[in-house]
Order: structure tokens, then sequence, then C-alpha cells
């Protein structure tokens, strides 16, 4: 399986998913900390991978979004953005709607 | 080290834009705004993509840490307006 084929399957396996490093409890960026606490706040079940366990998803996911830096969230295989994306759909209440309609 | 108007100047040669402010002292996070018309229109996603495509690798090497906010002209208008 490629690295490709492998992400695509993640995005498809989980409705919200957040590509970070570290987990939930132990994010590993200021970024990824970020990033789930706007999806706690958010009322978000949400599943994550940890790029740092995994070098290729951690240089494929920049590919395949056609973004260059981790965090990276998708709802509904969809690429909603980065930590300054999900910080501006919180602040204007947009991504609550996105989540609770996924 | 990387200063704030090193990757001023690499937007700002690299896209169309009418505004950029980069912040930051450490060499390693930094803040920008990007105004410009060509995002009229756009999501935010390829918004920063532009500016990502306009830092042109950079974000692989030598940034460690850059928050972006983009803005069309009428938004930065907006609020600049707001913030009087």
């Amino acid at each position: 399986m490629t690295t490709e084929d492998k992400i695509s399957n993640l995005i498809e396996e989980n409705k919200i998913l957040l590509f970070m490093k570290g987990n939930p409890k132990f994010p590993q960026c200021g970024f990824s900390s970020l990033a789930c606490q706007i999806l706690d706040a958010s009322g978000a079940n949400y599943e994550t991978v940890d790029v740092l366990q995994d070098q290729d998803v951690r240089e494929g996911i920049k590919t395949y979004s056609n973004w260059p830096t981790i965090p990276q969230l998708y709802i509904n295989k969809e690429f909603i953005g980065g930590a300054d994306i999900m910080r501006e759909m919180y602040e204007s209440g947009e991504l609550t709607k996105v989540i609770s309609g996924s | 080290m990387l200063s704030p108007i090193d990757i001023k100047n690499v937007i700002q040669r690299n896209m169309q834009c009418e505004v950029v402010e980069v912040k930051g002292d450490d060499g390693a996070h930094f803040e920008a705004i990007i105004v410009s018309n060509i995002f009229d229109n756009m999501s935010s996603v390829k918004q920063h993509q532009l500016v990502y495509k306009a830092l042109d690798g950079m974000m692989n090497e030598e940034i460690h840490a850059l928050s972006i906010k983009t803005f069309t002209t009428l938004q930065w208008e907006e609020f600049k307006n707001g913030e009087k």
C-alpha cells in the first residue's frame, strides 16, 4: 500500500480526523495543542494521527493536502485547514456548524 | 538569522498583494498578515495555499512556525475600521 493510499484510507475511515504532532493528551507542538483545544471546545468526536510516529505520513500528508504544515484537519474527507483556519472558523461559529453537520 | 523582513520580501516578490506585515523576532516563529485582491471569492484554504506557494519551500526549511491571516482588500478595510 502506498503512503497516499494509507492517508486516503485514514481520511475515509474517520469522519473527523486531525493529523497532529503527538496526541491530544500530549501534543508535541503549540499549533497541534491549539487544534485539539478547538476541537474539544467545539464538542467534536475526533480521531488523531500522530505524524511523529510515521515519517511517511508526516511528509505524505503535506503533498496530499498541498499544505506544508501540521496540524491538518479533515472532516467528511474534506480538507478544512490548519490551526489558523480552525481558529478563524471556531471564532466565527462556522466550525461548530461543520462539526455538528458531520 | 531569518528576519520578518526576509519573509515579507519573499512573499511580496512571489505573489500579488496589497499589504504584507510580518512579525516575530526569535528567528523561528512568525506571524503574517497578507492582503490581496486575488483573494476575492477564494476559500481560506486556497488563500493560505497561495501564501505557502509564494514562500517557495521555506516552510519545509527555514521557517519553523508561521501563523497566517489573509484578508481581501474589502475585509482589510473593515478590519482596520473595527480596530479604531
